[in-house]
């Protein structure tokens, strides 16, 4: 398709029109852009370290990573971290050496305690005296490493990887191997998750789509009262409702189905995850595909009949193909939300029920490792946007009708 | 404060006197406190916030919070402090400190115990530390309904591993931290060697192989609110909980739950004051008042936890609202006291990242 020339309003009359999604434009800039930028700039940069130790890193970098450091080493260290403790950074550095090596932090925090209260004779011994693992060549390594400005460790971890002492890229370790798994598990919940809500949605949008306006109204209030049920609320009725001794398998029970002792766990495992993320996302599958399918006029539906094709061949061959685009939007959208979904599995999931989401909150609340939950966030956003990508090539973004 | 601060505060007040308000507590001043929400919440108001608001004509401004630093660091971060006093689980009180998002303490903040005991005598070791005071100890206990269990009924930390005796799902918080120490408890380490031992790789493989052997009948939880609601619904026949939830749900909602003290792992909440605030003054002089033994005992009159002050134990009486006697259900108290373990903070600060992250992949295998 081509342009038509341009027969729009004057420069000016575009300009001003321009002017009025300025506010909109700082808005987001302001409010998505600048802090989605700093957030991920924290994945790979974290200049603490480096500035807090500079004599010592610069020292260290002609430092052959096996044997002790020398004395000049040792004393760079000793002067550096007494100027950090002065300066309540003594901790901060401590956590950020800890990252590296769990057990550090006290390691750092009693060398810089030794180098303001205790002196030694010789820098080495002060900072040995205040905790022995400054004899280690592990604790300087760990410090050198804590020490680049720019680094790539944050997304290494988040894909389960660690340099060893070589320096050389390996896999962690299995029993600490859990962000990838956990990222094909949470793919695999979401695009779950979006099958249900499309075999579920599509038939309910078409009877609302199809049904006289009076009763479409009272449909889709149906489908709209949920979605405006906080979130929490809605988890917290399928635990009611699915618990062992919950109304379902109370109703089992009583009519005889199952025994008295051989109740079904329906919530705290997967199941229990699937059903209520689905009924959480429901809607969002539902709007864009009702909206799409009003617009269908009934009479291709007659034409395909009359032209010959049966009830099947005139879905599969008329209305799914007029119906993608609000099917793809719909996907589309359960699977971004349920991605990035963690109440409820938290609420509903039991031992399985952990998703991606879950760690980047444990990172940004408990661990306050923002750099590794940027990292893992960063993950995340590539693997929508290389969905996103995939869904471009194949159905078209500009086809997408959300409702 | 900075000079642009000043000129905001100044350029407020002229507002204020332009509309013809007058805040009532200008010269007091104001506070923002911040608690957990629920009962500690109503508990803290009563006990400490409407006291100090009576003596001193400060106003409280009440706020509530799931615990974690992520609002404090972002208000440091920021340069908009609007809090002031923070109601802190200990790891969050020593990573903050580290972080340099907290006040330090003074030395000279806290006054005598009552038997006129010097401050670092009277609080339990520990306590007290750079950037925080010691406000209550809270436990995580064993619990049980009586109706799910026929014949005889748990009554240590072991019977929460034995299968046999006991069958059935158990509730366990969805974390690594006190699982741990209970699994090396029940497989008999003393509560004294519990974190030397986990010190090593091989304890560590230990505490995780006895988690091993209940796994499959683990029911997780996440909200201290879950563990009575999952025993109410014999959801499961034994859960780990806090006590003070396990005391709620007896005497306000007279359930029959019983607590099981054995092993119980002791933790305790501080006081903390969130760096750069600029009602520091205010602040000292609540962490001071709210410090004091009798309003440390006020507390444990309105919810089951205890006194972090020795001194404040024998003031404590019955529950304000029912007229419970208290002592029984407080963990410090010595009947409950037998085998207990007072979590180690400081160990869990520096191992909780890779601990959690072989427990996430340990639940998920």
């Amino acid at each position: 398709m081509t342009e038509p020339r341009s027969v729009g309003p004057p420069a000016r009359a575009r300009l001003r029109a321009a002017g009025l999604t300025l506010p909109l434009v700082a808005f987001v800039g302001f409010s998505f852009l600048f802090p989605l930028g700093t957030m991920l700039s924290r994945s790979v940069y974290d200049p603490l370290v480096a500035g807090a130790l500079p004599e010592t890193l610069a020292l260290l970098e002609e430092w052959d990573g096996e044997t002790l450091p020398g004395e000049p080493v040792f004393a760079a260290a000793a002067r550096e971290l007494e100027t950090a403790l002065g300066d309540r950074l003594a901790g901060r550095l401590g956590g950020r050496v800890n990252r590296v090596a769990s057990g550090m932090r006290s390691v750092i925090v009693r060398g810089a305690r030794a180098a303001a209260e205790a002196p030694a004779a010789t820098a080495r011994e002060t900072l040995i005296g205040g905790d022995p693992a400054w004899g280690d060549p592990a604790t300087w390594r760990a410090i050198r490493t804590a020490g680049e400005r720019f680094t790539g460790r944050h997304y290494l971890r988040a894909l389960d990887l660690d340099r060893d002492a070589g320096g050389s890229i390996v896999r962690q370790p299995e029993e600490l191997r859990i962000y990838v798994p956990l990222l094909l598990r949470t793919l695999m919940v979401s695009g779950a998750v979006t099958l249900l809500c499309l075999l579920l949605g599509y038939p309910i949008a078409h009877l609302i789509a199809n049904a006289p306006p009076r009763r479409a109204r009272w449909l889709i209030l149906l489908v709209l009262v949920p979605f405006w049920t906080s979130l929490l609320v809605r988890t917290t009725a399928w635990i009611v409702l699915l618990q062992t001794h919950g109304v379902l398998n109370g109703l089992l029970v009583a009519l005889g189905i199952v025994a008295d002792d051989g109740r079904i766990a329906m919530i705290y495992n997967m199941t229990g995850t699937l059903v209520a993320m689905t009924h959480v996302l429901l809607p969002f599958m539902v709007l864009p595909l009702y909206s799409v399918m009003r617009t269908i006029p009934p009479h291709f539906m007659r034409a395909a009949s009359s032209l010959g094709a049966n009830r099947r061949q005139s879905f599969f061959r008329v209305y799914w193909p007029l119906t993608l685009p609000g099917t793809a939007a719909g996907s589309l959208l359960v699977f971004i939300l349920a991605i990035g979904y963690y109440i409820t599995p938290a609420l509903v999931g039991g031992s399985s029920g952990q998703l991606f989401s879950n760690m980047i909150a444990f990172h940004m609340q408990t661990s306050l490792n923002w750099g590794l939950a940027a990292a893992l966030g960063g993950i995340l956003f590539v693997a929508v946007g290389a969905l996103y990508v995939v869904y471009d090539r194949l159905v078209g973004a500009s086809s997408l009708r959300l409702g | 404060m900075s000079a642009s601060g000043l000129r905001r505060r100044g350029a407020a007040l002229a507002l204020l006197a332009a509309l013809g308000c007058s805040s009532g507590d200008g010269d007091a001043g104001s506070l923002t406190a911040v608690s957990w929400g629920g009962a500690m919440a109503r508990a803290v108001n009563k006990a400490q916030y409407e006291p100090f608001e009576a003596a001193t004509g400060v106003t409280i401004a009440r706020e509530d919070y799931n615990g974690g630093l992520a609002e404090i660091r972002t208000q440091v971060d920021t340069g908009n402090v609007h809090w002031d006093v923070v109601d802190l689980e200990t790891f969050d009180s020593l990573r903050g400190c580290d972080e340099g998002l907290l006040e330090l303490m003074p030395d000279d903040l806290l006054g005598p115990g009552e038997d006129g005991s010097a401050p670092a005598e009277d609080f339990w070791p520990g306590t007290i530390t750079d950037c925080g005071i010691g406000r209550i100890f809270y436990s995580t206990v064993l619990a049980y309904h009586p109706d799910r269990f026929s014949g005889e009924t748990p009554a240590t930390l072991g019977d929460f591993f034995d299968l046999e005796r006991f069958p059935g799902r158990r509730g366990m918080r969805r974390s690594p931290l006190v699982n741990l120490e209970f699994a090396l408890m029940a497989d008999g380490v003393a509560p004294e060697e519990v974190y030397a031992v986990l010190d090593t790789d091989a304890g560590m493989e230990r505490a995780f192989r006895k988690l091993d052997t209940i796994r499959d009948f683990v029911v997780w939880w996440e909200a201290g609110a879950q563990p009575p609601q999952m025993l109410a619904d014999a959801e499961v026949v034994l859960s780990t909980a806090y006590n003070g939830r396990i005391f709620n749900a007896q005497v306000a909602e007279n359930q029959p739950f019983v607590i099981i003290w054995d092993g119980q792992v002791l933790d305790f909440g501080q006081y903390g004051i969130v760096a750069g605030t600029p009602n520091l003054e205010v602040a000292l002089d609540f962490v001071r008042f709210a410090s004091t033994p009798e309003s440390m005992a006020r507390v444990s009159a309105e919810i089951a936890y205890s006194p972090v002050r020795r001194s404040a134990l024998p003031l404590v009486t019955t529950h304000r609202e029912t007229g419970v006697a208290m002592a029984p259900h407080l963990p410090t108290s010595p009947e409950n006291m037998g085998r207990a373990l007072v979590s180690d903070t400081r160990w869990w600060s520096e191992h909780l990242d890779e601990v959690n992250e072989r427990f996430s992949a340990w639940l998920a295998r």
